[in-house]
């Protein structure tokens, strides 16, 4: 019988699915990147949030970063943010990537990339498009650029308020 | 030119060539001392990178590290290397590895808390088995004495049938 268990267990834990629209994301808490302490996606609610899974060691990574910064840049503000989420890097590699490309945007260290487990990730750049109650409403399963950012989520973001 | 400077100067110039000659002995045999300490400090490096990588993951490959090829295993290797050439000690390399990537970094896993059950689970699960064959083996040989015991005894032929059958084999007597 326990073999079974354990079986069944070995089953269930590794056929992590993707994430579908509609269904909440993770959120749990994780290291910052270049500050200390610990930050998770929950902090983000009521805001858009643009998680992008990368890693120092991927090259498609630095060939999306520009247009992750240039898209925080315009839209980033009290209604949207983009979280960039270091997965399965050493920290000072993924802080060095952050400072070369100047990424202005929180910044979450996921070692052993369990959460991007949780999310279905399969490789890195992914990008989940969360709206402000923490579900999935867009994703894209490989590198971004300027037009797909603009086709796919600058449509679904409010306008930002004027203060 | 006086014959004593042209002297003084031959003199002066063999005394440089000397001190020349010394300086290129010394330097060569502090050449010769310090080559092979550069080369087994190289090789001191290279054996510790060696071990450590055989016993750490790649954790986007799912392999030893000294097996992986990819951009990760390259900085995961970098990274050790730098810390080999700080003097940590293979458990100090092993912890900070852990520290960025998690427990799954070790390809054995650690004796303590859930990865504990990778060492308990086969152990206990072999002194189950060995139990429960011990107690099949038993209830089995219990059950063939006791079989054993109500095999009833076999008779020989009664006297009225042992008469009968040498009367019948008499018949058949040549």
């Amino acid at each position: 019988m326990a073999l079974v268990g354990f079986l069944v267990y070995g089953l269930v834990s590794k056929g992590n699915s993707r994430l579908a629209v509609g269904e909440r994301a993770p959120s749990p808490e994780l290291p910052r990147l270049t500050e200390p302490g610990e930050g998770s996606l929950k902090e983000h609610r009521g805001e858009w949030v643009l998680v992008n899974f990368w890693a120092s060691w991927c090259v498609p990574c630095r060939e999306e970063a520009p247009a992750l910064v240039k898209f925080q840049g315009e839209h980033g503000g009290q209604n949207f943010t983009v979280v960039g989420i270091d997965t399965q890097d050493i920290s000072d590699d993924g802080a060095k990537f952050a400072k070369e490309f100047g990424l202005t945007y929180p910044l979450l260290h996921d070692g052993n990339g369990d959460d991007g487990h949780e999310f279905g990730t399969t490789g890195v750049p992914e990008s989940y498009l969360l709206e402000p109650g923490g579900k999935l409403a867009w994703a894209e399963y490989g590198p971004v650029d300027e037009k797909i950012l603009e086709d796919h989520v600058a449509p679904l973001l409010p306008p930002e308020k004027k203060t | 030119m006086s014959p004593v400077s042209a002297s003084g100067r031959a003199a002066s110039a063999a005394a440089r060539l000397r001190r020349l000659a010394t300086a290129l002995a010394v330097l060569g045999a502090l050449v010769a001392l310090l080559l092979p300490t550069a080369a087994s400090a190289t090789s001191a490096l290279r054996t510790e990178l060696n071990e450590i990588e055989a016993e750490v993951m790649c954790p986007v490959c799912g392999t030893l590290l000294e097996l992986a090829e990819s951009p990760q295993a390259t900085r995961e290797k970098a990274f050790i290397e730098k810390l080999v050439k700080q003097g940590q000690s293979k458990d100090e390399i092993k912890e900070a590895l852990v520290a960025q990537y998690g427990d799954a970094v070790l390809a054995e896993p650690k004796g303590s808390g859930f990865s504990l059950s990778a060492y308990v689970v086969p152990i206990v699960a072999f002194a189950v088995a060995v139990v429960l064959l011990a107690f099949a083996v038993w209830r089995w040989r219990r059950a063939a004495g006791s079989r054993e015991e109500r095999k009833p005894e076999v008779e020989g032929p009664s006297d009225e049938d042992r008469k009968r059958l040498d009367d019948d084999l008499a018949r058949y007597d040549l």
